[in-house]
């Protein structure tokens, strides 16, 4: 197994490289798919089988649970379940070829772990509470609906920003 | 070849391939996002504290990048805008929504996709944030119902795109919206140097050149322009199966693709008033007639529950078409012979609304067909070309009897079929709400 987890820990791409990259990313699903970029849905795509596992007449009783997996629908028949774990598997490709997999936390200096894992679990929560909300998260919205214009997706952009830097002098102990 | 690809525009099991196209595609976001950085989460939050501006940097740089790229084979009429999903605008759960998020990101170090990169690499701060999205969204989905309406209607404005709200043109706005990330990334910059103390001087100088690049890039799409009606309408194909008996007699069935003018010599688009009126009385297809005539004919005779569009108007309410209706609409334009409502016809096809018929033969062949026993209406055989052939006493609208033909009176009508409806692509397939 070593040579498969000890690479040597390469740097980061400069940003606007990587942007870059993105960018033809999206360009390119853009133009095969029509469809932009995207991963919230999945998690609340996933969430729906399994709650459709555990108790369909709930599914079928929930309005937002119904139009997913409603009936003999299946709510993880929708490109952005293929997506969301093309991600995973392309964020850990990379991790790998780039010497980046490590168990290990990213935090700011003055926490603890225990704190930093809370904090991760609860901004989660928040985070796509909002981003179902919003129909769409920094990937689908700010990301693809930025670029193909979407004038909705740029007050959603507005508003993230808004949001962050409202709280970040509040929060500023997780991270300063 | 008609970009985007109909065939991957959305996953089903009939394409597995379509599985492989968008799991390779989340695969490359995912190494991508991996390799800016995003896997840290300090990364992430250092944008709120003016440390470190990654994710203004990358963020931007890619919407600039890919926008130039869309606009630009737009303009190219490589890609259909109308075939591309543009986020419906909902701006009361939008921007609450995003604020909330905004809250998130700030808590939890991550969004969505960044954790995913972050949770796949090992880290259990994005395992974490992976682990509270499940509940986050599952908690949504429980308290939805709280507030379903406002959810559904707050600020809804359809398929709305920046360059509708400003009334300029798609390729204006990429060029305004490149120069101003360029701004920010200057301003970027800077905020690093003063807050993050960084040394501008080691970064690189190529840069600047990717700058200039796409500021470039930006001049072109705006020389570009968009395609006009014309041109989109020349790339408009049809598909028509019919069955054909060669020589030795095994009857096959044949697929043809037709191009749009085609079509209107082979007067496959053309559909009699006996088929137009069946039509409301089918279950499977919803169909809308358009009147394209001007209101003084709109006012004197229509057909029933007919909108009343004059052509002029028509390409504005395209994006509503596009939008708003059921898949199994059927438009059929109607005038008053065939002339302006083949022009709405022509219209409405480059503009890619799908199943759009014109009437034959328009209003006065409909009066001929259900109304030639009304003795109010009169010919008037002075009448030219596209226009009324009747005079009518009042201007009644759809109160004329033959404006509703009653269905016992006209049950065996024998027509030839033209209407094939076409099921346009699912645009609940697209975006990720």
């Amino acid at each position: 197994m070593r040579p498969l987890f000890d690479r040597p820990e390469k740097a980061y791409l400069h940003p606007y490289l990587a942007g870059a990259i993105l960018g033809v990313v999206l360009f390119l699903a853009l133009l095969l798919t029509g469809n932009g970029l995207g991963s919230s849905g999945a998690t609340s795509r996933i969430d729906a089988w399994l709650v459709d596992l555990v108790a369909p007449a709930h599914v079928d009783r929930t309005p937002y649970l119904l139009k997913m997996a409603g009936g003999d629908r299946n709510p993880l028949d929708d490109w952005i379940v293929p997506v969301f774990f093309g991600a995973l598997l392309g964020g850990f490709a990379s991790g790998w070829r780039n010497g980046r997999l490590k168990l290990t936390t990213t935090k700011g200096p003055n926490i603890s772990d225990r704190t930093r894992w809370a904090m991760a679990f609860v901004g989660g929560v928040i985070f796509l509470y909002g981003a179902r909300m919003a129909r769409g998260c920094t990937s689908g919205q700010a990301l693809s609906g930025g670029a193909t214009l979407a004038a909705g997706s740029w007050a959603i952009m507005l508003a993230i920003f808004a949001g962050a830097y409202l709280l970040a002098y509040f929060v500023r102990k997780l991270w300063l | 070849m008609n970009f985007p690809l109909e065939s991957v525009s959305a996953v089903s099991a009939a394409n597995p391939w379509s599985y492989l196209v968008f799991g390779v595609i989340g695969f490359a976001f995912g190494y991508t996002l991996e390799m800016a950085g995003f896997g840290d989460s300090r990364k992430l939050a250092g944008q709120f504290y003016f440390r470190e501006l990654t994710v203004l940097k990358v963020m931007f740089t890619a919407i600039a990048v890919a926008m130039v790229l869309l606009f630009g084979a737009v303009g190219l009429g490589v890609i259909d805008f109308n075939q591309v999903w543009v986020n419906p605008t909902y701006l009361g759960s939008g921007i609450v929504g995003g604020l909330i998020m905004g809250v998130g990101f700030i808590v939890g170090g991550f969004c969505p996709t960044t954790s995913l990169a972050s949770a796949s690499t090992g880290k259990i701060d994005g395992m974490m944030f992976m682990a509270g999205g499940f509940v986050g969204a599952f908690l949504f989905g429980e308290t939805e119902f709280l507030f379903d309406h406002w959810y559904n209607t707050a600020g809804y404005l359809g398929r709305l795109t920046l360059d509708q709200v400003f009334g300029v043109s798609a390729p204006t706005v990429v060029l305004i919206v490149v120069a101003a990330a360029l701004f920010m990334f200057w301003g970027a910059e800077q905020l690093e140097r003063i807050f993050g103390h960084k040394d501008l001087a080691r970064e690189p100088r190529l840069r600047r050149v990717g700058a200039g690049a796409l500021a470039a890039a930006a001049v072109v799409v705006l020389a570009i322009g968009v395609p006009s009606i014309e041109e989109r309408y020349q790339r408009v194909s049809f598909k028509r199966t019919e069955t054909v008996t060669p020589a030795d007699g095994k009857p096959q069935a044949v697929t043809r693709v037709l191009g749009a003018d085609e079509m209107l010599a082979q007067r496959r688009v053309f559909v009699s008033p006996a088929e137009a009126y069946k039509a409301r009385y089918q279950q499977a297809i919803k169909p809308v007639y358009l009147d394209v005539r001007s209101e003084a004919e709109f006012n004197l005779y229509h057909i029933a529950d007919a909108l009343h569009v004059p052509l002029a108007r028509l390409p504005a309410i395209v994006p509503d078409l596009l939008a708003e209706s059921p898949a199994n609409t059927v438009f059929i334009t109607i005038g008053n012979d065939e002339a302006t409502a083949v022009k709405a016809w022509k219209l409405l096809v480059a503009s890619r609304v799908p199943n759009v018929y014109v009437l034959e033969g328009g209003v006065n062949r409909w009066i001929a067909t259900f109304g030639a026993d009304d003795p109010a209406l009169l010919p008037l055989p002075t009448a030219g070309a596209d226009q009324l052939r009747y005079a009518f006493p009042l201007a009644l609208g759809d109160r004329y009897k033959s404006c509703a033909p009653d269905p016992l009176h006209h049950e065996n009508l024998a027509f030839e079929p033209r209407i094939v409806l076409q099921l346009k692509r699912d645009k609940s397939g697209g975006g990720c709400g």
